[in-house]
């Protein structure tokens, strides 16, 4: 039981613990600068060859100079939007059969063998019969991230539904429960976490295959400044793009973090 | 009397690839209405099939399970099933727990849902009705799959070992709560391989042999009051002893 109020022992453990907290943060974004700053410096006393290397300076004003023309939002917004697509259509679809295969055990038997090999198969050799069905446009992009995206959401998602209990099945069906009733009152809110888990591999799945379509096919996106920047070697441009890439991801990330917080705190469970 | 639920001549075999299981075989017993039958047996010896039996869930090979005469072929209406654990949903709160088999049924409502409250409050949960499972005791946790088994108003109940999971004094109590909230007019039957339990809460003792099950011997226990006072009775300890014979146990 907590006790209502505060001894002088509670306080300073409280005080002890926010000043980690503190110390955590600051030396995060302290190694962070650091960084940056020894890259910047290295760069401009010509200990490291910039024109190789870049640095963080030549890198923003590049970004700077492609955002000024607009062109830089129009590759964000291109990118953005097929990895968006990517992982919704891969979410879906990888949900839809992982509840279809626990809905048929044996369908599930015949197929495993093939969702293994699927699993296995690197989908980007995938990619140049994807050009020649679809065409060298955003199409095959975002069929390239929902194919890196689908096979770890199905079977993680599907792994999830095995794994609820067969006393609560067992349970719900002594009140004369339905598998469908079954399916939706246990299976699916039982593996929630792990659809949410699922979700969270997925997003990174839908950006490394929106990022090899676009290697392949594309004309804009931040996948295609990476290519065009490494062919006429401006590293600034190939590192501005990443570095975007890296924050646009974490981003993604972060929303889905905080969605699986709101449903923890929903549901009453402590982290 | 026309028995309430009736075992004719049962026959159950588990089949798996590397051989079948022959569980019960010429299985006969009959349960009169507002009867405590307690089935006490060594584990492994086909006590829970013949809840999933009286439940609905399982069909015989042979012979019949009638419930007022009639086969079992689906879980019955009026029937409530408590397992060795609670398997309470941890994503939804304790009422809506307990509400759980009422809405599978279909039959939510207002009246439903006042007799769920009414069993909260009898339970002593009035005031964790919409606290979640994880922040409960285990003793009230299991008086939450109580409350849940009998929201359903079941004219019988399948007890599957519901104590096991429990500790000794939350098990004791719990018994005291169980037959007083089951009243004299609703029929149980309890699986247990404790036989200080079923001697406490049942009014017969049917002792099962090994596999496949057969009834050893039937005792008709004459004790009154609640199952702790019947705990503290001079007779209690001949039926124990008794049942221990009976139950032929075995050690290592």
């Amino acid at each position: 039981m907590l006790v209502e109020s505060v001894s002088d022992s509670q306080r300073d453990y409280l005080r002890r613990c926010r000043r980690r907290d503190r110390m955590v943060v600051a030396v995060r974004w302290g190694a962070l600068l650091f960084f940056l700053g020894l890259w910047e410096l290295s760069a401009r006393l010509n200990w490291i060859d910039p024109f190789l290397l870049s640095s963080p300076s030549r890198m923003a004003l590049s970004m700077a100079s492609l955002a000024r023309t607009g062109e830089l939002f129009s590759h964000i917004a291109v990118t953005l939007g097929e990895t968006l697509a990517g992982f919704l259509l891969g979410s879906l679809l990888g949900l839809g059969l992982a509840a279809l295969l626990w809905w048929s055990p044996t369908l599930s038997r015949i197929l495993d063998p093939y969702l293994v090999i699927l699993n296995a198969l690197p989908k980007i050799a995938l990619g140049p019969v994807l050009i020649v069905w679809m065409g060298s446009g955003p199409q095959a992009i975002i069929v390239m991230s929902l194919l890196v995206s689908v096979v770890v959401t199905l079977t993680t998602v599907l792994g999830g539904f095995n794994e609820v209990s067969r006393e609560k099945i067992t349970l719900l069906r002594s009140f004369g429960a339905t598998k469908r009733q079954c399916f939706c009152m246990v299976v699916l809110p039982g593996s929630l976490p792990t659809i949410v888990s699922a979700l969270k591999l997925g997003i990174g799945m839908s950006w490394v295959g929106v990022i090899v379509g676009e290697f392949l096919v594309s004309r804009a996106g931040l996948g295609y400044l990476i290519v065009y920047g490494g062919q006429v070697f401006r590293l600034d441009l190939v590192m501005g793009a990443t570095a975007i890439l890296c924050i646009l991801a974490a981003l993604m990330y972060f929303f889905v973090a905080y969605f699986e917080k709101r449903l923890r705190d929903k549901r009453g469970e402590r982290p | 009397m026309e028995p309430l639920l009736d075992f004719q001549n049962v026959s159950m075999r588990y089949h798996a690839l590397s051989g079948e299981t022959n569980v019960l075989e010429d299985f006969s017993l009959s349960i009169s209405p507002g009867e405590f039958v307690a089935l006490l047996g060594p584990s492994g010896c086909g006590k829970s099939t013949l809840l999933s039996l009286a439940a609905g869930l399982l069909q015989p090979d042979k012979g019949r399970v009638l419930l007022r005469g009639r086969a079992i072929t689906a879980p019955p209406m009026h029937m409530g099933y408590m397992l060795q654990r609670d398997h309470l949903f941890p994503w939804l709160s304790v009422r809506q727990n307990a509400c759980l088999g009422l809405k599978v049924r279909g039959i939510l409502s207002e009246k439903t849902e006042k007799r769920v409250d009414d069993l909260l409050i009898s339970c002593g949960l009035k005031d964790f009705a919409s606290a979640f499972p994880q922040q409960l005791s285990g003793g009230m946790r299991q008086r939450a799959a109580l409350v849940r088994t009998l929201a359903l108003d079941p004219e019988f109940l399948l007890l599957d070992e519901p104590f096991s999971a429990l500790d000794a004094q939350t098990r004791i109590y719990l018994a005291d709560e169980v037959k007083g909230l089951l009243g004299d007019k609703r029929a149980a039957l309890l699986v247990s391989h404790d036989i200080s339990e079923c001697i406490s809460m049942a009014d017969r003792v049917v002792v099962l042999s090994r596999r496949p099950a057969r009834i050893k011997r039937i005792v008709q226990i004459d004790l009154p009051g609640t199952p702790r006072q019947r705990r503290s009775d001079p007779k209690f300890r001949e039926y124990f002893d008794l049942l221990w014979k009976e139950l032929d146990v075995h050690v290592g």
